[in-house]
């Protein structure tokens, strides 16, 4: 479903963020990306979102090439790859609702469709209580999930998640850990990036991809 | 459309000042417009009476005179051929030099040759055309000398020329300022949704749905503006002869010059819109 093939990023200024990567992910898969902050995690996650795109080698998202994918072909492809930030990037002046209902209206859902999916959305992240809550009034781990309920509204088969819990005290990535783990359940592929080590240590059982200096030097499925 | 408007609502001051700003480098446009067409429409005045007289000799037959006369309405360059015989000169000179009027009644003789006066169509009033005709004029055996205000015909040419390239440099400065305008404004409503931007190209919005408000604002910033000077110059040109010029009757533009100039500035607005828009939304999807 993604592969990455011999990939390189280099950036004008600060040179090589990644050199020679390649790994596969499975359908339905669960993997941590591990490694110390600078090692390239963010980078790996952005290539596959196509935010950026390899220096050298290629990525491969289901049928969408780095190499040939057209500039109007990227928002489909990012239908299917949802995105949560380690800052939630929610909308302030909007509820938690709205800020679901923005996902939807934007990628053109028929508006009497909106209400119910965003409220389907909410429920499946445990939050369909605080709906007409705004950010500010919301705690981190209830933030971290209207932002995967707003990356559910595209109904991906993927889930991207740079640091999701990077902001959040140990129960709160423990919830919102445990909400991804049930969305892989229901087969949604999922790719976390995070440099917690006693975090990924704890979940042995998890798939593990590591980065250092811009190297993959390490897969537990390998 | 409601997009658009939601632009307007969330920054009316901005949108105010830009549609002000648009309008205003839009009315210097519309005033240099109609002085433009007022001396276009006087100086095409002055152009259509200029004419190329050529004076007979008193020996001319009557046929010859005939035939040169179809000849020359035959040139393409000339619009009309007008003959004033020996005694119609006369009689113009009694009735307009009145102080010659005694002279004249008193001769036995017409000392007034008989003359064929030229006029020129539109667009071929160049002084190269004028004296061409002059030249053919002059080459008939029983023309005695061909003349036109030569002077006066060249000078004409340069000031319309230079009234022209004036008009086009100063519209082209001003509607370069409203464009510069909107490219700003539209900029910076883009960096105010930066954050709603960000959100619609990681969820996967098309390239056009997030353009297409800005757009409109763009093609509506330009529309506004382009009414407002429309406004502002209809009152300036109500309001000011009346008090400091002394032209008896200046002429308003023609609509087709009013509604093209409104429908040009929306145009660059959407385009100005387009061309800043395209910069600040286009790099999250990287190359193309
Ligand atoms: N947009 C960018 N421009 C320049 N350098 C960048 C950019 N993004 C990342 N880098 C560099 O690439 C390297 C890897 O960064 P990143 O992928 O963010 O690492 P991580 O997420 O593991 O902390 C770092 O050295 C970083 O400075
Ligand atoms: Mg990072």
């Amino acid at each position: 479903m993604i592969s990455l093939r011999d990939v390189s990023k280099a950036y004008p200024r600060s040179g090589d963020a990644l050199r020679g990567v390649s790994f596969r992910l499975r359908k339905g898969e669960f993997a941590f990306l591990t490694g110390p902050s600078g090692a390239g995690k963010s980078t790996v996650l952005e290539l596959i979102h196509f935010q950026t795109r390899p220096t050298e080698g290629e990525v491969q998202v289901s049928r969408y090439n780095s190499r040939r994918v057209r500039r109007r072909d990227i928002p489909a492809l990012r239908r299917r790859v949802g995105f949560v930030f380690q800052d939630f990037k929610l909308l302030e002046r909007m509820t938690a609702a709205e800020n679901v209902a923005f996902a939807l209206e934007v990628i053109g859902t028929p508006r009497r469709e909106i209400a119910g999916r965003v409220q389907r959305l909410l429920s499946q992240v445990g939050l369909a209580a605080r709906a007409s809550s705004r950010p500010s009034e919301l705690s981190g781990g209830e933030r971290q999930r209207v932002a995967v309920a707003r990356a559910l509204a595209t109904e991906p088969r993927i889930l991207l998640a740079d640091e999701p819990t990077g902001n959040l005290d140990p129960d709160a990535s423990g919830g919102v850990f445990e909400l991804f783990r049930m969305l892989n359940r229901l087969g949604t592929a999922v790719l976390m990036a995070t440099h917690d080590a006693d975090f990924v240590r704890r979940h042995r059982e998890i798939r593990r991809l590591e980065l250092q200096d811009g190297r993959l030097v390490g897969d537990s499925a390998a | 459309m409601r997009e658009a408007l939601a632009g307007f609502r969330r920054t009316p001051l901005l949108c105010a000042l830009s549609v002000g700003a648009v309008g205003l480098s839009l009315v210097i446009l519309g005033l240099f417009g109609l002085v433009a067409h007022n001396i276009g429409g006087a100086i095409g005045d002055v152009e259509r009476r200029v004419e190329v007289v050529g004076y007979l000799l008193d020996d001319a037959g009557p046929e010859q005179v005939r035939a040169a006369r179809r000849e020359l309405e035959a040139l393409p360059a000339v619009e009309s051929v007008r003959y004033v015989s020996k005694d119609e000169a006369l009689e113009r000179a009694r009735r307009d030099l009145v102080e010659f009027s005694n002279v004249y009644g008193a001769l036995q003789v017409n000392p007034l040759p008989a003359s064929f006066h030229l006029r020129l169509r539109e667009g071929f009033r160049t002084p190269e055309t004028v004296s061409e005709t002059a030249r053919a004029l002059a080459a008939y055996p029983f023309i005695e000398e061909a003349r036109f205000g030569d002077e006066w015909v060249e000078r004409l040419f340069a000031l319309r020329t230079a009234a022209a390239g004036i008009a086009l440099a100063l519209g082209g400065g001003f509607a370069l300022v409203a464009v510069l305008l909107i490219v700003t404004t539209v900029r910076m409503a883009v960096l105010a949704r930066g954050e709603e931007i960000e959100i619609m190209q990681i969820v996967g919005a098309r390239e056009g749905y997030i353009q297409r408000p800005f757009l409109l604002e763009g093609a509506v910033t330009g529309l506004a503006g382009g009414l407002l000077a429309l406004g502002v110059t209809r009152l300036a040109y109500i309001v000011f002869p009346a008090r400091f010029v002394a032209v008896e009757s200046l002429a308003w533009l023609p609509h087709a010059w009013t509604a093209a100039g409104v429908a040009a500035a929306a145009v660059l607005g959407l385009l100005a819109a387009a061309s800043s828009v395209h910069r600040e939304v286009g790099r999250a999807y990287g190359p193309s």
